[in-house]
């Protein structure tokens, strides 16, 4: 039985605490959060053992792991803390804000021989995982652009009171949302040597980014294009999506299916052929022990704690893979801050003539309006 | 509540569903999507149903999205063409609290929805835990602000929603099942029901909540597509425990075919009902013929 601690009782930590307290191999032993009223709420209905004070639980309960579920600023020093431990350790996405410390983090379980984990839960959707081997196997040939996205309706409106409302925190878009298919974009491609062209845009938000672009360029001249919108109404929930050109055909990819096109002159995976194929989520989903919200939210802990028997083995998922993403991140904002090249218009040949039409042509639709 | 003779059975063994027309789809975003411009305008909506309707599949089994609200102000303002229509609520609209909860934190989300305040926020202000009192006054609430736009129309079942059935189930708040159960029987004389992905444990918690031959909604399919336990557990259950099951998910969005998929399902030891959905009447009427051919002793 794997003893485990829950930290954090938000949205994803009560979440994550719903499928581990029934894991069969699991037992929950301690759960931690600020809130009284949470704690003592939780421990009245359900029998669980809380705790204020996160130093306080591993202190006092003997645990092998733990769930870290905090918001993200806090998880640097939280992650260390139980590595010191000798505990084992998942934590939500992303890892760190400042990516030298999830570096060091990495470094640190590496060396305890400490098994690690980053919520990063769209690995576990059977569609994204069909894309990751499809493309090893090399399904669209040489791939030479992917635009990966990511929408959803978070914030509608001029107002937020959660952590998620501040960037010092690790609120926005870019940490939220954007984090999701960057990180699908490493997962698949592997570590990239360059971001351009970012854009961290508002919406509604006063002091974060409600929408993100970015330029993401990998070696060999693979480059792929980042777009995140959290303000989009049109979404019924979040929608994560991938496509991706290659000399071989293409491949598109949301939670639900996945469609191939390959070319004739290609040669398809076992079971695909030329032209257009498409799976569905259906049977690209494994069975799970439990299920709350999605069968990748049980999937992403059954690997975690299969992981954590094992003792070892296949570390895509760890700490060194989110470092990754996050240092994508950092490199990200800085370049959101750099100038765009300027455009100029005295170049246009006929650049004087066009430019009042404009506001001659814009005047007149608000005049119908 | 009801007009019909007390003989009738609670249950029609086919029930119609909403997913169609609130752009959820398990295969297919594309498909969702067409669907959703499709039914953005009720009057789309009222054409299906009043076709469902024609066809004798007279129960709505639908969420608390407020789209769902206006079906229901059109069904009040036709009470006799709607005589036979009847209701199965099931909330929440779990989407509504969980884009709620990503940008306002749990307790803000659930506030955001609660038409009075003063509970959660006494007990938040002062640290203590939710007294059991309090938290049946929770669900009271929480209950009557999704139920409103059902008033005056037949709603005989109440069901909770998967996402909160599990969740609780996981969490292992059985009593929370007993609140519910008890409020929905007490303020509107209906039985309480449970969406699950997870039929085999959800039986034993509601046996822990003493909730009693309870009506339970979950995926039964040929694939075993979110039948958490396996096939063979569902298969168990059905046959050996005290309960009204209800098959959601039959054909598995599509990826099985209607005729193989609803045979596999009105096979099933002791179930009393399919819910499905459909967008034309060529698929409702032939989804009804099937399962008249195949449960011909219960029409």
């Amino acid at each position: 039985m794997i003893r485990i601690g829950v930290v954090g009782l938000g949205k994803m930590g009560m979440s994550h605490l719903s499928m581990l307290n029934v894991h069969p191999d699991a037992s929950v032993d301690g759960v931690c959060d600020t809130s009284r009223y949470l704690r003592s709420t939780l421990g009245k209905y359900s029998g669980l053992r809380t705790f204020a004070r996160f130093e306080a639980m591993l202190d006092e309960v003997e645990l092998d792991a733990v769930a870290i579920c905090t918001p993200s600023f806090l998880h640097a020093a939280q992650v260390r803390a139980a590595l010191d431990r000798g505990l084992h350790v998942f934590c939500e996405k992303p890892l760190c804000l400042d990516p030298a410390e999830s570096l060091a983090l990495a470094r640190l379980a590496d060396e305890r021989g400490l098994v690690t984990q980053v919520g990063y839960h769209n690995r576990f959707i059977g569609a994204f995982q069909e894309v990751k081997r499809l493309l090893d196997a090399g399904a669209i040939g040489t791939v030479t652009h992917v635009l990966a996205e990511a929408y959803g309706p978070v914030v509608l409106r001029t107002k937020g009171i959660s952590w998620r409302s501040r960037r010092s925190e690790g609120g926005g878009c870019l940490y939220d949302y954007a984090a999701h298919p960057l990180n699908l974009l490493t997962w698949y491609f592997g570590a990239p040597v360059g971001v351009s062209g970012t854009v961290l845009g508002r919406v509604f938000s006063a002091e974060i980014d409600d929408e993100v672009a970015s330029t993401i360029h990998f070696p060999a001249g693979l480059n792929a294009q980042l777009s995140a919108n959290w303000s989009d109404e049109s979404q019924r929930k979040m929608t994560t999506r991938i496509t991706a050109w290659g000399t071989g055909g293409r491949i598109f990819a949301d939670r639900q299916e996945v469609q191939l096109y390959v070319r004739e002159d290609a040669t398809p995976p076992d079971g695909y052929t030329v032209g257009w194929n498409v799976r569905y989520t259906t049977e690209l989903s494994d069975p799970v022990w439990f299920y709350v919200r999605g069968e990748e939210y049980s999937a992403q802990l059954e690997a975690f704690l299969a992981l954590l028997e094992r003792g070892s083995g296949d570390d895509d998922h760890g700490f060194a893979s989110a470092a990754v993403t996050d240092a994508v991140i950092a490199a990200m904002v800085t370049d959101a801050a750099r100038l765009p090249t300027a455009v100029d218009l005295q170049m246009a040949p006929d650049a004087s003539t066009r430019r009042p039409r404009h506001p001659s042509r814009r005047s007149r639709r608000q005049d119908a309006r | 509540m009801s007009d019909q003779p007390p003989t009738a059975p609670l249950i029609d063994r086919l029930l119609f569903g909403d997913n169609q027309f609130l752009g959820v789809n398990h295969m297919s975003e594309e498909r969702a999507r067409a669907q959703a411009m499709r039914f953005q305008d009720t009057s789309s909506v009222m054409e299906v149903l009043d076709i469902a309707y024609e066809e004798g599949v007279r129960t709505f089994m639908c969420t608390t999205h407020e789209r769902i609200g206006q079906v229901a102000d059109r069904v009040r303002a036709a009470p006799e063409r709607y005589e036979h229509l009847t209701f199965f609520p099931g909330m929440p609209y779990a989407h509504k609290y969980a884009n709620a909860m990503t940008e306002d934190g749990v307790v803000g989300a659930i506030r955001r929805f609660l038409p009075d305040q003063g509970l959660l926020d006494s007990a938040w202000r002062g640290g203590r835990s939710l007294a059991r009192k309090d938290a049946e006054g929770l669900v009271t609430l929480l209950v009557d602000s999704e139920m409103k736009m059902f008033r005056g129309l037949r709603t005989p079942v109440i069901f909770l929603q998967n996402v909160v059935v599990d969740f609780l189930l996981g969490l292992g708040v059985y009593d929370a099942f007993a609140m519910f159960a008890a409020h929905v029987r007490e303020e509107y004389g209906a039985e309480p029901g449970f969406f699950t992905m997870n039929l085999p444990r959800l039986l034993d918690g509601l046996d822990r909540a003493a909730v009693e031959n309870p009506i339970v909604c979950a995926s039964m399919n040929k694939l075993g597509f979110r039948m958490c336990g396996g096939v063979a557990a569902y298969e168990h259950v059905l046959a050996e425990r005290t309960f009204r099951p209800i098959a959601m998910s039959v054909l598995a969005s599509g990826a099985i075919p209607a005729r193989e998929a609803l045979e596999w399902a009105c096979a099933l030891p002791n179930l009393q009902a399919i819910v499905f959905g459909a967008s034309s009447r060529a698929n409702i009427r032939s989804t009804r013929a099937i399962v008249d051919e195949l449960w011909p002793e219960r029409t």
